[in-house]
């Protein structure tokens, strides 16, 4: 059996889901706290802060995140695809450290490693279960079977005219 | 805001509701991508609007969406009886070892130690995270 192992592209692809749900999230949450307090009494201002810039960028981001979401699992399994959405947490816990300075506990630092070392063992192993090529191409088998038999009755029936010849 | 703090049986059955939800979104989405093929491939074939075109005339794919969808309003009922602290990790991990279950029964996936082990290890820094 080959191994499905995925081009630069496909891992750009993989990329694009770790980066993007985090990065609008991130979007989201800033644009809401600029926001007054919103009430479910007045939906309308929650239909008013989808058009405010914070919160149109991070719809744009999590539209990227759905979309690359949706073709990673064209081409790779579910729990190929699964550790590198988790990959995000990451991605948040280092943009909190180094870009906004907050304080990280040895706690998170771990889970950081850990989910890290999780997505490596992952990345490792092939990304695509193999299916067996008769499970695969069964309707085509039976097809080309059907087609074989026809063409078998075919020769038989040559065969005896040419006896009776 | 946090009206009154649930029994222990409610909060489970909540986050379970997220959990059900979810997974069953994931699987149904990913079985419905599996079932148009590589979306690479045919949008070199037929463009963007063919790949489009290939995603939203699958049935498959909107009852996926439709879990995902009642996923998110289960996670917006379970905020607003319990903590963020206490859902969001325990959503998110509990989702990663129920889709490698469901990804082994129903998709037929070769779920194997590599993939068990990776599943556990992610399961457990997104507890640390939020911790």
């Amino acid at each position: 059996m080959v191994e499905h192992k995925l081009s630069t592209q496909q891992y750009m692809v993989l990329g694009l889901v770790a980066l993007c749900a985090p990065l609008g999230d991130s979007c989201l949450s800033r644009g809401m706290t600029l926001l007054p307090a919103v009430s479910l009494a007045h939906p309308a201002t929650l239909i008013a802060a989808v058009f405010t810039p914070w919160i149109a960028v991070g719809i744009a981001l999590l539209i990227g995140f759905f979309a690359s979401y949706l073709t990673a699992l064209s081409w790779a399994d579910l729990t190929f695809v699964l550790p590198a959405t988790a990959f995000g947490n990451v991605v948040v816990a280092l943009f909190a450290r180094f870009w906004l300075h907050e304080a990280i506990s040895w706690q998170r630092w771990l889970g950081v490693v850990l989910i890290t070392v999780g997505v490596g063992f992952v990345a490792q192993g092939p990304s695509l279960t193999e299916r067996p090529a008769s499970e695969i191409d069964a309707p085509k088998n039976i097809a080309l079977n059907a087609g074989a038999g026809v063409e078998k009755a075919d020769n038989a029936e040559l065969v005896e005219k040419e006896a009776v010849r | 805001m946090i009206a009154s703090t649930p029994s222990a049986w409610s909060a489970a059955i909540m986050i379970a509701s997220v959990v059900l939800c979810s997974t069953v979104g994931e699987v149904l989405t990913a079985a419905a991508m599996k079932s148009i093929g590589d979306l690479d491939d045919i949008r070199a074939q037929s463009g963007l609007k063919g790949a489009i075109r290939a995603v939203v005339t699958c049935p498959l794919f909107f009852a996926g969406v439709g879990f995902l969808a009642l996923a998110f309003f289960a996670l917006l009922l379970a905020l607003n009886h319990l903590n963020l602290s206490l859902v969001a990790p325990a959503s998110a991990s509990l989702t990663l070892v129920t889709n490698a279950i469901a990804g082994k029964f129903f998709l037929k996936e070769n779920v194997d130690r590599r993939r068990w082990t990776a599943a556990v290890l992610v399961c457990l820094g997104v507890y640390f995270l939020a911790h």
